[in-house]
């Protein structure tokens, strides 16, 4: 089973063309997925690493039958992408890029909330289901399938996690980056009722950083409605107070969003929180 | 980034909010220039990117330009929490009736800019939200359909503004929203937004805050940042495409990804130590990212020990640690060194480090041994 992503995805690629977007679609196809195109503008008609490119969405949705796309465009250009693919009807869009101005998302972010697609991220390694498909950036090896379901703000943090969890043996359903922005498409707790649904994920690991309340709602949601166990990792109880801690979104604001407030607020809700991120094998 | 008060309100201005002719000083004698040309009482604010400068001593009013002369003495060279006051501006003194808070911001959890005002103006509004959050009127403001009227009405009534006041004040919050829309601002706020002796409204004092993501395309706000109260550190890493911040502890360290960087930090407090800063290197760990990572770290006098920790996805351990060391031939480190590799090629990676014999320099197999080697180093143990 797994979530978002499988063997049934069939995977658009925008901005195929640039140094990233190649990069990545060879590694993604390396690994398996279903990549069945790309996007570049201006480019329609040429092939790229066995797969045919087309100058908009629309036209490559038609001509491909993809239901997900995964866009590496620069900021500037990439809350278009987004709006293009929500209205080709791309149903689960994952945007990779960092640095989309938060007055962007909030535009996409409305624009979503009417429409049939789903985003993940953006400013995210994007979703990696072992021995299926992975769609972004997270490096396919070190992972391997089983039971536990792995949602993150972040990127070689959840890397450093799924590592450590396969060199223990314990294999993943799915693991989702749900990016670093303060303003994103898809939440934690989007991705729980996921895990809490799917036959394949027995637990869950959420691994979190301060900036936001999603960490807050998570909890509540975990209390009210999950059965299946969570454990948790909250980044940055180091981290000083108005600063931005790399991600847009990881910063403490007015004394709130800070790592001890969600510590505390997962731990009420009955989440074990590891004290680091090694820790987290031996909790599950 | 965050603008200046003088920055904001000329940014303000030009959206049609009207402010107090005012001027910057660098000098006691410009300040007293300045104050002459205005005829009257003035104030003297101290332009800092910090707030607390009324308690500080930082604000100060002056019946004379000798006067104007001697408070701009007094508070050039003063320091207002670690940032040293470089300028100051000088605005005609206004007799105020009454003070009121108009702000926007980005409400994060309702994923919308949120507009908000208060009778309770010239009080922080996060102190005021602690203590009667009730006298807040906030409006969420639709990202397509902007700020509708009907909702400045809304708040307008809330604070129980005096109606002969709707029209200026329907203007201004206007204004602001423009102002905030059209400069890509996280913050836009006028505090206090005064009603002054003439019975008009007038923005005495405000904030704005500009997105970093967004400066691409605001290149004139791009070169109003003043780089004068932040570690030169940081100023030079951000040239660099780096995101570097720093700290007060004695462990430098050095990490690919923000999520690591801070889980790295909290491990070294964990372990008994201090992070002496954050510092995402980014992907990939190529030798002249590290070399210049590495300079930024030693630039800092308090780092005693340095940790990197580098997980190898798609680019493998072994070549991150021929990165290091190309990076190590080029910058060197006095002080002791500990590097973790963790992810694909990790036993190679650091068998290439361990066979390069560099002095200072240890590898650790976890991140908790790594930060505890560190944090020992750190001790001089």
């Amino acid at each position: 089973m797994a979530i978002l992503v499988d063997r049934n995805t069939r995977l658009l690629v925008q901005g195929i063309t640039g140094r990233e977007g190649l990069f990545h679609t060879q590694q993604m196809i390396e690994y398996g997925t279903n990549v069945v195109g790309g996007v570049t503008p201006g480019k329609g008609g040429e092939w790229v690493l066995g797969k045919p490119v087309f100058d908009t969405v629309k036209a490559a949705r038609e001509a491909t039958g993809a239901n997900t796309s995964v866009i590496y465009v620069p900021a500037a250009f990439a809350a278009d992408a987004i709006y293009e693919a929500i209205d080709a009807g791309i149903e689960l869009i994952v945007c990779i890029t960092e640095g989309i101005p938060v007055r962007d998302m909030m535009q996409v972010r409305a624009r979503l909330d009417q429409s049939k697609s789903r985003l993940v991220g953006p400013n995210c390694p994007g979703l990696l289901t072992p021995g299926q498909a992975k769609v972004g950036i997270m490096p396919g090896h070190i992972a391997m399938p089983g039971n536990v379901g792995v949602v993150s703000r972040s990127g070689t943090l959840t890397y450093e996690v799924v590592y450590a969890l396969t060199q223990r043996g314990i294999g993943q359903s799915t693991c989702v980056g749900i990016g670093g922005d303060p303003i994103n498409g898809t939440s934690f707790i989007d991705v729980l009722q996921m895990f809490e649904d799917d036959p394949q994920t027995e637990k869950v690991v959420l691994i979190g950083e301060i900036g936001g309340t999603e960490e807050e709602k998570a909890a509540h949601f975990i209390t009210t409605y999950m059965t299946k166990p969570v454990v948790a990792f909250i980044a940055g109880q180091t981290a000083p107070p108005g600063k931005r801690m790399g991600h847009a979104g990881a910063i403490v604001e007015g004394g709130s969003g800070t790592a001890a407030e969600k510590i505390a607020a997962l731990q009420a809700a009955g989440v074990t929180v590891a004290e680091h991120p090694e820790q987290i094998p031996d909790l599950l | 980034m965050n603008l200046h008060e003088y920055q904001s309100k000329l940014r303000f201005a030009e959206f049609g909010i009207p402010i107090p002719h005012g001027k910057v000083a660098h000098s006691p004698q410009q300040a007293y220039e300045i104050a002459k040309e205005l005829n009257g009482p003035v104030v003297i604010k101290a332009q800092v990117l910090t707030g607390g400068r009324g308690k500080a001593g930082g604000v100060r009013l002056a019946q004379t330009p000798e006067e104007a002369e001697r408070h701009a003495d007094a508070i050039l060279g003063m320091e207002i929490k670690g940032h040293k006051v470089l300028k100051v501006l000088v605005d005609p003194a206004s007799v105020i009736q009454k003070e009121i808070y108009l702000g926007i911001t980005n409400d994060r959890a309702a994923r919308k800019p949120v507009i908000m005002a208060s009778a309770e103006g010239g009080m922080d509004i996060e102190e005021v939200n602690r203590i009667a959050p009730e006298k807040i009127i906030r409006e969420h403001i639709d990202p397509f359909l902007g700020l509708r009227d009907y909702q400045v009405r809304n708040l307008a009534y809330g604070i129980e503004l005096p109606r002969d006041l709707w029209k200026p004040f329907m203007k201004i919050a206007q204004a602001l929203y423009r102002c905030y829309a059209e400069s890509d601002a996280t913050l836009a706020e006028i505090n206090p937004l005064v009603i002054d002796g003439e019975g008009q409204l007038l923005a005495v004092d405000g904030k704005v805050s500009i997105d970093d993501n967004a400066l691409f395309r605001h290149p004139d706000l791009a070169e109003l940042r003043d780089t004068s109260a932040e570690p030169e550190a940081e100023t030079r890493a951000r040239a660099a495409g780096l995101s570097y911040i720093k700290l007060d502890g004695t462990i430098g360290c050095m990490v690919n990804g923000a999520g690591l960087a801070m889980a790295t930090m909290d491990m070294t407090k964990l372990f008994g130590g201090e992070p002496a800063n954050f510092l995402d290197i980014g992907g990939g760990a190529k030798a002249e990212t590290v070399a210049m990572a590495l300079r930024i770290i030693l630039s800092d006098p308090n780092v005693k020990a340095v940790l990197l920790n580098i997980f190898g996805g798609i680019t493998r351990c072994d070549e991150v640690a021929r990165g290091i060391l190309a990076a190590l031939a080029e910058v060197k480190v006095d002080l002791p060194m500990v590097v973790r590799l963790v992810g694909t090629n990790e036993d190679e990676g650091r068998a290439l480090l361990e066979q390069a014999h560099i002095p200072h320099m240890v590898t650790a197999k976890t991140l908790a041994e790594a930060a505890q080697k560190a944090v020992l180093a750190a001790q001089g143990a």
